[in-house]
């Protein structure tokens, strides 16, 4: 078993708010990631993935094709959008860095080959704040 | 020998906005400031980066008491970009397009303002870890 880990990043508006809540209950629970006009955040991915190595190559996975993967299903339709409005796989959910990571779990791992299982979506919403899934 | 220092200090917001001109058309904006001007914006972690030059006061050893400037940064800067959209909530940017470089020429004007003339002020803005500017240079 071998560990394989790629960074990368994107940039998005966002807010935090329950539409099922009123304003007052919003702002008091999310305080100023309520912010109606939104606000925005430098998102850095860390995505890990784990197997065997394959004999003939002596990869896991070619480190290239998982960053393909990433930037197609998760860099781009993420990246300078905004991830209440924008993002269909973010519709309806509440876009926490949590809800976040879980998404972008769900986008990667139907693209990965079939010996290769993803490991851990690391997110950070700023460089003090980040979460961390690992699929169950 | 002068006895000039520079004295720094880092904070940090966290913004929406998009890059927009009202003189371009929106085909000439779209090629101008491609996905940067996407209609529902996107944000960044703005770190903000202050340097104060000044002469050391003899009686407290300090150019600025850095509480005093942190402070300043705090009320002026901070309370009014953190957690806010730039476009549409800070009233400097209402028709400015606020591009980093915009963003810390108006940080310059505003702490300019509440600086005294002995110092020697300058700004650098990191919109990513990997662009920033500087104001003055």
């Amino acid at each position: 078993m071998i560990f394989l880990t790629r960074h990368e990043h994107f940039n998005a508006a966002h807010k935090l708010y329950n539409t099922g809540w009123s304003e007052e209950k919003n702002q008091e629970v999310f305080g100023k990631c309520a912010n109606a006009n939104w606000h925005g955040h430098n998102y850095e991915l860390i995505v890990t993935i784990k197997g065997e190595i394959e004999k003939e190559t002596g990869f896991l996975m070619d480190a290239k094709k998982l960053s393909e993967i990433l930037q197609t299903y998760v860099c781009e339709p993420l990246d300078h959008r905004n991830l209440n409005m924008d993002v269909p796989f973010m519709a309806g959910v509440l876009a926490s860095t949590e809800n976040l990571a879980i998404a972008i779990w769900q986008q990667i791992t139907p693209h990965l080959p079939t010996n290769v299982k993803l490991h851990c979506v690391k997110l950070y919403e700023t460089p003090r704040i980040c979460v961390e899934y690992f699929g169950n | 020998m002068s006895n000039k220092v520079a004295v720094f200090r880092k904070e940090h917001f966290n913004a929406a906005h998009r890059l927009h001109s009202d003189k371009l058309s929106d085909a000439e904006n779209a090629a101008t400031f491609g996905k940067c001007n996407y209609a529902n914006y996107h944000g960044h972690n703005y770190d903000l980066i202050v340097r104060v030059i000044g002469e050391i006061d003899p009686i407290t050893g300090f150019v600025i008491d850095t509480k005093v400037l942190s402070e300043l940064m705090r009320v002026h800067i901070i309370e009014r970009f953190d957690h806010k959209n730039l476009n549409l909530d800070v009233k400097e940017f209402k028709d400015l397009n606020p591009t980093a470089e915009n963003i810390a020429m108006v940080i310059y004007t505003i702490l300019k303002q509440q600086l005294d003339n002995r110092y020697d002020l300058k700004i650098t803005l990191y919109e990513t870890e990997r662009n920033y500017v500087e104001f003055p240079c």
